[in-house]
C-alpha cells in the first residue's frame, strides 16, 4: 500500500541525506520525494511517498521522528487531502497533424503549452500523479523526447495543518 | 569576552563537567588540543589508535553513568572511530566525539586528511555537526552533550574545521538547550501504567524481561522494589546484566542463545512477559515466532521505534524505565505465584549451566574462580567471543555496571580499551578485563596506554589460539571445516607485555590460577594473565541461529 507523510524538517545541510539515507538503510523505498520551503523560515517539507503496510508505516514515521532534525510528520491519507504533481512533458512534433491533435489533448487536459519549435513541443501539467500519467500514455505515440516530474506534493484538507506555527497566535 | 572556536570548546567541556578526554591528535585538531594543553582540570589519556580512545570513552561511560569523550583528527583519525561509534550507537550509550576537518573553504576539495566523517557516520551516531560558523560552536557542543546522554542515549559526533577552531567570536554558555524537535518522553502514561499493573495483578506466569535500558536509567532498585513485591523472577539480556542481582533466587540468569535453560523456559512457558528497556534482538529471541508465544507483552522502553519493531506489543509505555517503576510499583499489590516458581526452581534443579569438570584449565573454571575471588566493586569488561559468553555465564553479577561488553555490534577488540577507559572512570574499583587471544590482538596497541598511565587492571586471556566462536559455529554448522579461524603466529603475550614494560604472567595448569588472580588482584600495577585454556571447549548451551530458544544444544 502507497502512504504519503509530510515531514518538515530543519533546513540545514546534510537533512536531505539524513532522511534519505534512513530510508534506505531500514529498508524502505522511497516512490517519490519532493522537497521545498515553507511558511516557517528555517523549517523544509519533504513530501515523501513510501511503499508499505501500516507497521512498516508505523516504523518509518517513528524512525524518522528520532533524526534530530525532523519536527513534525503526518500520514497525509488521499481521502482527507488535496495532492498534485507537476510534471513537464517535452513531445516530438513532426507534422501539422500531430501537433493539432497534441495541442487538443493539451485541451482537454487542461494543460499549457509553455515552449514550441518547429520539432518539439513542451507542455506544463500539473494534478493528481494519475492525471499526469493519463496525459503522458496519450502523448507517447507522438514520441516522448524527455520527461521531469517533481514527484506529489499534498496538503490536508480544511483547516487541519501539519504547520508548527499551528498553536502559535498570529504574527 | 572573544575566544577563539578551540577555547570555545575547551569552555563547553569544563561546563560540562568532563573530566577525561581519550584521544590522539593530528594536523587540523592542534588548536583545540593547544587548548587543552593548558586546561588542568580535563585530563587527556593519548591512546595509541583512535579505535581505542573511541571504545575507552565508551567503558568509562559504561562504568561512571557520564558521557564519554573521545577525539581524534580528520581524515583517518575520523576514520578509526568509525567502529567505536557504531558500538556505542548500537549499545545506546552516550558519548561524544570530536574530530578535527580541514578548513571551511577546503571542504569538498578531497584535501590533506579530508573525509566527509558526518557522512560517513550518518546511520551510527544519534547526531552529528559540522561546526561552519564559529558563532555556533558553543550551542552545538551543548546540545551535543545533552542529545548524548537524554532520551535513548547514543553518540554524537562534532566535526571541527581548523579555521573554525581559530576563528574569534563573543563565548557565550547557553543558558539552555532548546531543541523544538527534540522532546524524549521521560513520564509513562498513567493508564498504560495502571494497564500494566492489572495484568500482572492477573497473570500466572509472568517473567521479567530486563536489559540495558535498566541499567542506562539507573532503575536497579526500582526493578528490585518491584520483583521483591511480586516475587517475578527476571531474566536479563547481555547487556542487562547486573540490574538484578544474579545471587537472588528470583534471578534467572541471561536469556537467549547461550543463556541459561531456566530462562529460555521459563520465557517460553510465561504468560506475561516484563519486557524492560530491551528490544527484543534475534540473539534473544531465537524464531521470533516461537518467542514467549503464549505470553502478553508488556514492554516499557524511551525509544517509542523499539516499541512494536520485532514483536507485537500488548501494553506498550513509553518513557524512562526508572520514572515508569516507580509509579508502576504503587500499583502492584503484594503476590506469590508459589506454582509458577516451583515449576521456576524446577527448572533451575534440572538443567543447571554445566561443563565438564576436569583437569584442564577450563575457561569456565576461570570465571568461577574470578567469582569467588572478587570483591563487590570489580567490573568485569568483556570483548567479543566465547570468552564473552563465558563470562556472561559463570560469574554472578549483583551490581549495575560491573558488567561492560560489546552486545549490538559485538566488537571483538573493544574489550581491553573499554576496561581502561571504565578504570580511569572508577579508580576505586577493581576491573577485570577477559578476553580472548583473538579479541586481544585487534586492540594490543594499548598495553603501551595502559602501562605509560599505570592504569591498574588485571588482564586476562583465555588463550585457545583460536578464533574461538567462528571456530565453534563450523565444529557444529560447518562440518569441522576450520577455515581461517586457527590464530598461527600469535606472539608470547607475557613477552608482548614485558617489551612495554608492563607484567605479564601465564598460567597453564588449573591449581596455579587462584594464587595468580590473587597476585594481580592485589597489584597496583596493570598486570596480563596468559590463561593457556583447552583448545576447543564450547559454549554451552547454544540456541542454533533460526531455533526457538527452547531447543538448546548441550541441555539434555
Amino acid at each position: 500500500m502507497r502512504h504519503t507523510i509530510a515531514v518538515l524538517v530543519k533546513d540545514h545541510p546534510g537533512v536531505l541525506a539524513r532522511v534519505s539515507s534512513l530510508f534506505t538503510r531500514r529498508g524502505f523505498n522511497i516512490e517519490s520525494l519532493a522537497v521545498g520551503h515553507t511558511e516557517e523560515t528555517g523549517i523544509s517539507r519533504m513530501t515523501i511517498v513510501v511503499k508499505g503496510d501500516e507497521r512498516a508505516l508505523e516504523q518509518i514515521t517513528k524512525q524518522l521522528n528520532k533524526l534530530i532534525d525532523v519536527i513534525r510528520i503526518k500520514d497525509i491519507s488521499p481521502q482527507n487531502s488535496v495532492e498534485r504533481e507537476l510534471a513537464l512533458i517535452k513531445v516530438k512534433t513532426n507534422s501539422l497533424p500531430a501537433r493539432s491533435e497534441i495541442i487538443q489533448t493539451v485541451d482537454i487536459f487542461r494543460a499549457n503549452i509553455i515552449d514550441v519549435n518547429s520539432q518539439i513541443v513542451t507542455i506544463e501539467t500539473t494534478g493528481t500523479e494519475e492525471k499526469v500519467n493519463a496525459l503522458i500514455e496519450l502523448l507517447r505515440p507522438f514520441g516522448l523526447k524527455e520527461i521531469a516530474r517533481t514527484g506529489k506534493i499534498a496538503l490536508s484538507r480544511g483547516s487541519a495543518t501539519t504547520s508548527v506555527l499551528k498553536n502559535k497566535p498570529n504574527k | 569576552m572573544k575566544l577563539t572556536g578551540a577555547q570555545i570548546v575547551g569552555e563547553c567541556l569544563k561546563k560540562e563537567d568532563v573530566k577525561v578526554i581519550f584521544g590522539i591528535p593530528g594536523g587540523v585538531m592542534m588548536p583545540l588540543y593547544d587548548v587543552l594543553y593548558s586546561e588542568k582540570s580535563i585530563k587527556h589519556i593519548l591512546t595509541r589508535h583512535e579505535q581505542g580512545a573511541a571504545h575507552a570513552a565508551d567503558g568509562y561511560a559504561r562504568a561512571t553513568g557520564k558521557v564519554g569523550v573521545c577525539m581524534a583528527t580528520s581524515g583517518p583519525g575520523a576514520t578509526n572511530l568509525v567502529t567505536g561509534l557504531a558500538n556505542a550507537h548500537l549499545d545506546s550509550i552516550p558519548l561524544v566525539a570530536f574530530t578535527g576537518q580541514v578548513s571551511t573553504n577546503l571542504i569538498g576539495t578531497d584535501a590533506f586528511q579530508e573525509v566527509d566523517i558526518s557522512g560517513i557516520t550518518l546511520p551510527i551516531t544519534k547526531n552529528n555537526y559540522v561546526v561552519r560558523e564559529v558563532r555556533d560552536t558553543a550551542n552545538i557542543v551543548q546540545e551535543a552533550f545533552y542529545i548524548a546522554r537524554t532520551g535513548r542515549p547514543g553518540p554524537v559526533l562534532v566535526d571541527l574545521p581548523k579555521d573554525i577552531q581559530l576563528a574569534e567570536t563573543e563565548f557565550k554558555y547557553p543558558e539552555k538547550v532548546s531543541l523544538n524537535s527534540y522532546k524524549p518522553t521521560f513520564n509513562g502514561h498513567i493508564q498504560q501504567i495502571k494497564a500494566a499493573a492489572e495484568e500482572i495483578s492477573k497473570a500466572k506466569k509472568p517473567v521479567i524481561y530486563a536489559g540495558g535500558g535498566v541499567i542506562s536509567s539507573n532503575a536497579s532498585s526500582e526493578l528490585r522494589d518491584l520483583v521483591l513485591k511480586t516475587n517475578i523472577p527476571v531474566t536479563t539480556t547481555l547487556m542487562g546484566l547486573g540490574s538484578f542481582p544474579e545471587t537472588h533466587s528470583l534471578s534467572l540468569g541471561m536469556l537467549g542463545m547461550h543463556g541459561t535453560p531456566c530462562a529460555n523456559y521459563a520465557i517460553t512457558d510465561a504468560d506475561l512477559i516484563i519486557a524492560l528497556g530491551v528490544r527484543f534482538d534475534d540473539r534473544i529471541t531465537g524464531k521470533l515466532d516461537e518467542f514467549a508465544s503464549k505470553a502478553k507483552v508488556i514492554h516499557v522502553d524511551i525509544d517509542p521505534a523499539e516499541v512494536g519493531k520485532n514483536v507485537l506489543v500488548d501494553i506498550p509505555i513509553i518513557g524512562d524505565v526508572k520514572n515508569i517503576l516507580e509509579k508502576l510499583n504503587k500499583y502492584i499489590l503484594k503476590k506469590k505465584e508459589t506454582e509458577w516458581l516451583n515449576t521456576i526452581e524446577d527448572f533451575k534443579r534440572k538443567y543447571p549451566l554445566k561443563y565438564i569438570h576436569n583437569e584442564e584449565l577450563k575457561p569456565q573454571y576461570i570465571m568461577e574462580t574470578i567469582n569467588k575471588i572478587a570483591k563487590d566493586n570489580t567490573i568485569i569488561v568483556t570483548s567479543v567471543g566465547q570468552h564473552q559468553m563465558w563470562a556472561a555465564q559463570y560469574y554472578q553479577y549483583t551490581e549495575p555496571r560491573s558488567f561492560i561488553s560489546s552486545g549490538g555490534l559485538g566488537t571483538m577488540g573493544y574489550g581491553f580499551p573499554a576496561a581502561l577507559g571504565a578504570k580511569v572512570g572508577c579508580p576505586e574499583k577493581k576491573v577485570i578485563c577477559i578476553s580472548g587471544d583473538g579479541s586481544f590482538q585487534m586492540n594490543q596497541q594499548e598495553i603501551a596506554t595502559a602501562v605509560y598511565n599505570n592504569i591498574a587492571i588485571t588482564l586476562i586471556i583465555m588463550n585457545n589460539g583460536y578464533l574461538g566462536m567462528v571456530r565453534q559455529w563450523q565444529e557444529l554448522f560447518f562440518d569441522k571445516r576450520y577455515a581461517e579461524t586457527t590464530l598461527n603466529g600469535n606472539p608470547d603475550f607475557v613477552k608482548l607485555v614485558e617489551a612495554y614494560g608492563g607484567t605479564g604472567i601465564r598460567v597453564t595448569k588449573k591449581q596455579e590460577l587462584y594464587p595468580t588472580l590473587e597476585k594481580a588482584l592485589s597489584s597496583d600495577k596493570f598486570v596480563l594473565i596468559d590463561c593457556l585454556i583447552p583448545k576447543e571447549e564450547n559454549v554451552f548451551p547454544m540456541v542454533a541461529p533460526g531455533s526457538p530458544i527452547s531447543k538448546m544444544i548441550g541441555v539434555e
